[in-house]
């Protein structure tokens, strides 16, 4: 499928979910919504890294706080629109993945995961100690009645937001996958050294995806402070952040844009469900299990479980022929 | 002046102390991550498990801490062989250690942290023994047993690792792995079951880590977390593998730290690890006694 006529199949998807969620009109649906869709997007944007050239970022909570503390930098300055809040999010948050990345993707894989684990810790410390964005106090930010332009809800407003940022992550992660771009992802994924034998410019590769993975968390961040009002540095650094952004894919499927989807979906609605019926600790819990259990006994994910059905059957097809 | 050169001598004797204790939280990794080329980052969350038991044992029995985490050595060995069973059979020898092998940690880091939580909830715990509490004073230096001991027992453990690694046939056994397993397999020695063995070392030294940690500090099931970024920067900066480099990286980071707590705040100290750790990695990736 062409890129535009994917990217048209996934604005209409967008607008059948939104529209449904207008139907339903309970306003639950869009506070559960806004977090399915803020790990879609997240998941998405670290597939970029670590399922394209299997690259694992642990830093996903630092990428993500970073975009929302600079709305709360910006709110706190002049207050521009959410649009403007979200590119410059998107642009700190890259930023800080050319940065880090620069320092450690040249040296051994594992240095850079333990390097952006090490690197939640600390942007956690200097946003603590930072007092114009409130400290370890937090910061309080006030959420607008109604949208802008729109006859929506604020919180309506947010959910269409994140509902576009997310078939933006998609049909970016999709573009790269059907690009060149995605083929040199793909040799370092498979074989490094092979790789830059043949001639592929590894170090600059790993660097776009880097700051493409870190911009697309810093914009799923940004417009965190809106929804939740109230931001303080064990909050936005949360783990949790971390741990979901990184079993969705590798429980989803790593290889396509695909695995992250369902992996968000999946885990996201049952987190929500769980949280709201158990206890948030316990959902967290079966989180972590399904993430050992699948990357020990699955490790091609949900998509993995269907591929080879695909195949036998398309076999059974040729042979009858 | 005077004042602060003492401040300066309290802040370098407390960070030795310090760093001592960073060591033992720090030897299991030197060995999983240094020579077996295991990235365990669920390290932490083993020690914290340590730590648990130490205070469970302590506040039920009153037992001593240090002599609990002795006593709980071979559970956690246990424990570090079946989590290198799973881990040889899953990423090993599928050759998929590097993605999905360090996530196999995390998810471990993660459940044991929330386990903590569901049992013991989020409230800081803390021991009773007889050396928490008084100090040594020595001219104007003072001693806080609470450090001293744990200190002492890092080294005790450092050294009696550091005699077996070099002169039990095991022990050479371990170091001849982590220098080449390919040839060890052509000696017709079975390098799987060796590094079982080192692993569950690995893993027991969290037991006696723990009990040094509760002594040190009251805990709670996240703190673990804050030791990653420290752990993995005294690993990296003694250079992997080096067992006596650990002990230097370690005294260094404890040195370094106290001094930034005392003259720039407490809450300042998380970030010197990292900036060590990324000072290293960007300048000399082999670290101070690395093999290159």
């Amino acid at each position: 499928m062409r890129n535009t006529s994917f990217i048209a199949l996934l604005i209409a998807a967008a607008a059948a979910v939104f529209a449904a969620m207008l139907w339903v009109g309970n306003g639950y649906v869009f506070f559960a919504g806004y977090v399915v869709l803020q790990y879609i997007v997240l998941a998405t944007a670290w597939n970029i890294l670590g399922g394209y050239t299997g690259y694992v970022n642990f830093g996903v909570a630092a990428f993500f706080a970073c975009g929302a503390y600079s709305t709360v930098v910006l709110h706190k300055l002049w207050g521009p629109p959410l649009v403007v809040m979200i590119l410059v999010g998107g642009a700190v948050s890259g930023l800080i993945g050319l940065g880090t990345g620069y320092l450690t993707l040249r040296l051994r894989g594992t240095f850079f995961g333990i390097a952006t684990l090490a690197m939640s810790v600390v942007a956690e410390t200097l946003i603590t100690n930072w007092q114009f964005v409130g400290g370890s106090r937090g910061a309080y930010i006030i959420r607008p009645e109604h949208a802008p332009h729109l006859p929506l809800d604020y919180i309506q407003y947010l959910c269409l937001v994140m509902l576009g940022l997310s078939v933006l992550a998609i049909a970016t992660a999709r573009a790269i996958e059907h690009s060149r771009l995605g083929v040199g992802f793909a040799t370092i994924r498979d074989d490094e050294l092979a790789a830059e034998a043949s001639g592929v410019p590894t170090l600059r590769l790993k660097l776009i995806a880097t700051v493409l993975s870190g911009g697309f968390m810093g914009m799923a961040g940004a417009p965190l402070p809106y929804y939740v009002t109230y931001l303080d540095p064990s909050s936005g650094f949360n783990l949790t952040y971390a741990v979901n952004t990184i079993a969705m894919p590798l429980i989803g499927g790593t290889a396509t844009w695909l695995g992250p989807l369902i992996g968000a979906v999946l885990l996201g609605t049952l987190q929500q469900v769980a949280t709201v019926t158990i206890s948030s600790a316990l959902s967290l819990l079966i989180v972590g299990l399904m993430l050992v259990g699948f990357v020990v006994a699955a490790p091609n994910g949900i998509i993995g479980w269907f591929k080879p059905a695909v195949r036998t059957s398309m076999r059974r097809l040729r042979g009858s022929r | 002046m005077d004042l602060s050169f003492n401040l300066l001598g309290n802040a370098i004797v407390s960070g030795v102390l310090l760093g001592g204790f960073y060591a033992a939280v720090s030897i299991g990794v030197s060995i999983s991550f240094g020579m077996l080329d295991i990235v365990n980052i669920a390290h932490p969350a083993f020690i914290l498990l340590g730590s648990y038991i130490a205070y469970i044992a302590n506040t039920w029995w009153g037992v001593d801490p240090i002599l609990a985490s002795v006593i709980a050595l071979p559970a956690f060995y246990l424990l570090g062989v079946g989590i290198y069973s799973v881990y040889e059979v899953s990423f090993e020898r599928r050759g998929d250690t590097s993605l999905r092998g360090l996530a196999f940690f995390f998810g471990l880091l993660f459940i044991t942290e929330v386990t903590l939580v569901l049992v013991f909830g989020v409230d800081y715990r803390l021991v009773n023994a007889p050396y928490i509490g008084p100090s040594i004073h020595l001219g104007e230096i003072e001693l806080p047993l609470r450090l001293l001991v744990p200190c002492l027992v890092a080294l005790v453990m450092f050294g009696v690792l550091q005699l077996f690694l070099s002169r039990s046939f095991l022990g050479r056994a371990i170091q001849a792995v982590a220098q080449d397993p390919q040839a060890l397999r052509l000696m017709a020695a079975n390098p799987t079951r060796i590094k079982r063995v080192a692993f569950g070392l690995s893993i027991a030294t969290a037991s006696i880590a723990g009990a040094v940690l509760i002594i040190i500090q009251p805990i709670e099931p996240s703190i673990g977390r804050d030791y990653i970024g420290r752990i993995f920067a005294i690993v990296v900066l003694g250079g992997l593998g080096s067992i006596g480099g650990t002990l230097v990286a370690a005294l260094t980071l404890g040195i370094a730290e106290n001094l930034t707590a005392t003259f720039y705040g407490p809450s300042w100290s998380p970030a010197v690890a990292f900036g060590i750790l990324l000072l290293t990695l960007a300048f000399r990736p082999r670290g101070l006694f690395g093999r290159a």
